[in-house]
């Protein structure tokens, strides 16, 4: 233990107070993360793996017992799970309990550990816990491309609402509709956050995440799949049942991989009945389609009504492979990185100018070829 | 402990349809009034679907920021949410009486007190005259004003236009503007016609909108004839046939109408007569910063959204 700062495993009088208060209350004996407690008529006893057995002592050995070095850890550690953090609130006190692994490590570890931070990666962002004062925890919350910046050079905030700021636009000002897309700004930093906060923080990135993966970790995660979600709409809709299963998993292969969406994708077209798109692997999962991919759906249930046409286009081998690159850059969104003189990539600005300048008619059809076959000028 | 949840529609397109509920939504938190509040979109996130299971209480109050009842608060909503059992019939309402109806989320257990739309609430009548006092910066507007409340039509929901009639006439009856008219956008009486419905000068044109979208800022400033072109802003006031319009944009977007969402809520149970009484003092604005002033000049372009269902599709 010689490694944790003093202040922070020092025990507070009021931390033992709430201790003694909760022995006489009605709770019965602690049992938490190694710390035993309780009280009868030979009067108190206390012990954890590394004290031995307290037995029989009057309520000023207790206190004096409480501040040892092999218990002291677990008495503040007890404080802070069972009276700052409670049990209100179960999800955040499940993200809480994983952000410093505690149903894996002893508090003692723990303590060593949170001295130098532990990490969790939460989409693009990593939370770190660390000790405060008399085994209270602090938050810190990043972007992953942040870590091992300096604070300074970072945009501080301490209000979880800020977060709303931070997560609205991408790096170029495109307003993000999906949360989860990873296309979170950088350069932020929320520094010494308490408990709820750094939940609230991580609940405003990435909403109702922390709840879902809870619900998940307890098997309790509600999972409506393909079919019974649209089956219950209605209105503008209530088309997208129409979707083929075909195509469902081309709406899974186009919106919901890791590239565009960092929840990991649980729902199928239906229960038994998996999509064989990659379901990624982020932190938190995706228990139903969203807005973003119902609102799509619609446009391609229209879309996939249509018959097909057999086109004939005239052109070169090396046309057919620009606009096979031209699909491709736009699909993986690389146009903004396609270099203004790279001639050689076929989705170059100039190279789809000299495309378009050849191919197309004055009414901006592909090889004179009007889109309709009836329409034939 | 008791939650409070505001429910709206949100967008995919663009900010500005959910900044209102976020406004709202801020300034009853810093009231302390509900030991959470927290917000849920249809268009956004969290989904309604999602929203109840990032509250912590066994309580919640659930206020839908829609302004008239119709097809997201009868059927989306509550579907959405999954209040067992629920039925429009628990409204009881004449399609203006939506107050609240208590009932049981099936996925968390939570006790979810389902109240009607702000946009229904007697209460909305002073954000609409509020809202004249902030865009012409006269706490006293009224002499010698008209007022015109416009809304939607009865093309898509007849209850938008109950809800503008209703509210019209209230502020009638304050006797406060010399003149007060409902407007549709897509039925007689029309907002074009603005001019020809008002004898006064003066005239403040406040839409009964939740956020401020195309229709309130690009259709309606040009069917009255404030700009040619939405883009190249307008004046508050403009003149127009001979009248000044003081143009107030979307509502929703007035302070005041936390002090809305929190009556509902109190109407449904909450226990909250202080926080009523400080927002709305802490909402007006008419002394402080009502300048009347010029909008944007550099609106983005009109967008629908993905899908062309806007929130006035069926609100
Ligand atoms: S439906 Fe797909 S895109 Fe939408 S949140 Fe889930 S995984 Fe992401």
């Amino acid at each position: 233990m010689t490694d944790v700062q003093a202040t922070a495993v020092d025990v507070r009088d009021e931390q033992v107070d709430a201790l003694l208060k909760r022995l006489g209350s009605n709770d019965g004996p602690i049992e938490f993360d190694g710390l035993s407690a309780a009280t009868d008529a030979d009067g108190y006893a206390l012990s954890t793996p590394e004290s031995g057995d307290h037995r029989g002592l009057s309520e000023a050995e207790f206190r004096a017992a409480a501040t040892e070095d092999g218990v002291a850890p677990y008495v503040t550690n007890w404080h802070y799970w069972e009276e700052t953090v409670g049990h209100r609130g179960r999800h955040r006190r499940a993200f809480l309990r994983r952000a410093e692994a505690a149903d894996e490590r002893s508090v003692p570890a723990r303590y060593v550990d949170l001295d130098s931070g532990m990490e969790t990666e939460w989409g693009e962002v990593v939370v770190t816990a660390t000790l405060g004062e008399n085994g209270d925890r602090r938050y810190e919350i990043r972007h992953a491309d942040d870590v091992g910046a300096a604070e300074d050079e970072l945009d501080g905030y301490d209000d979880p609402l800020d977060a709303r700021q931070i997560a609205t636009d991408d790096d170029r000002g495109r307003y993000r509709p999906l949360k989860s897309a990873p296309t979170l700004i950088s350069g932020w930093i929320f520094e010494n956050l308490g408990g709820r906060d750094a939940v609230e923080t991580l609940d405003v990135l990435y909403p109702a995440s922390v709840a879902n993966w809870n619900l998940e970790r307890e098997d309790e995660l509600d999972v409506t799949h393909w079919r019974e979600t649209a089956e219950r709409q209605t209105g503008i809709y209530d088309i997208i049942e129409d979707l083929p299963r075909e195509a469902v998993e081309w709406v899974a292969e186009a919106c919901c991989v890791d590239s565009q969406c960092l929840k990991r994708r649980e729902w199928q077209y239906d229960e038994g009945d998996d999509l064989a798109a990659d379901n990624g692997a982020g932190a938190f999962p995706c228990r139903e389609p969203c807005s973003l991919v119902v609102a799509a759906a619609r446009k391609w249930t229209k879309l996939e009504e249509e018959e097909t046409h057999t086109y004939e286009f005239e052109l070169t081998p090396s046309e057919k492979e620009q606009v096979e690159a031209i699909v491709d850059a736009v699909a993986d969104g690389r146009i903004d990185e396609i270099r203004e003189a790279d001639v050689y990539e076929g989705a170059n600005r100039y190279r789809t100018r000299f495309l378009r300048a050849k191919r197309f008619d004055e009414d901006g059809s592909l090889s004179g070829t009007p889109t309709d076959p009836t329409d034939e000028n | 402990m008791q939650a409070l949840v505001i429910v709206a529609h949100g967008s995919h397109l663009n900010p500005d349809s959910s900044a209102p509920t976020h406004a709202h939504a801020d300034t009853i938190r810093s009231t302390g009034a509900f030991d959470e509040v927290k917000t849920g979109f249809w268009k956004e996130e969290p989904s309604l679907r999602e929203v109840l299971r990032t509250v912590e209480s066994e309580e919640v109050f659930v206020i839908p920021l829609f302004v008239s009842e119709g097809y997201f608060t009868e059927q989306v909503i509550p579907r959405e949410l999954r209040l067992d059992g629920w039925d429009v019939s628990a409204w009881d309402s004449d399609g203006l009486s939506a107050d609240t109806a208590t009932l049981v989320a099936e996925d968390t257990g939570q006790t979810v007190h389902y109240c009607g739309p702000v946009g229904t609430h007697e209460a909305m009548t002073d954000v609409l005259v509020r809202r004249a006092e902030t865009v012409t910066g006269d706490p006293e507007v009224g002499d010698g004003f008209g007022l015109a409340v416009v809304g939607h039509g009865t093309e898509r929901n007849e209850n938008s236009a109950k809800a503008i009639e209703y509210h019209a006439e209230r502020v009638r009856a304050m006797d406060r503007f010399e003149e007060v008219q409902a407007l549709y956008m897509d039925e007689e009486p029309e907002v074009d016609d603005v001019t020809e419905y008002f004898e006064s000068e003066d005239v403040v044109v406040v839409p009964l909108f939740i956020a401020d979208g195309f229709h309130t800022q690009e259709d309606i400033p040009e069917d009255m004839g404030l700009t040619d072109d939405y883009r190249t802003g307008y004046d508050v006031p403009s003149e127009v046939d001979g009248h000044r319009i003081w143009y107030a944009g979307a509502v929703g977007t007035e302070g005041l109408m936390a002090d809305v969402i929190l009556e509902r809520a109190a109407d449904a149970g909450a226990d909250i007569e202080s926080a009523i009484a400080t927002v709305r003092e802490a909402t007006r604005k008419t002394e402080a910063d009502g300048e009347p002033g010029k909008t944007d000049t550099d609106r983005e372009p009109r967008e629908t959204d993905t899908d062309g269902e806007t929130q006035a599709a069926g609100d």
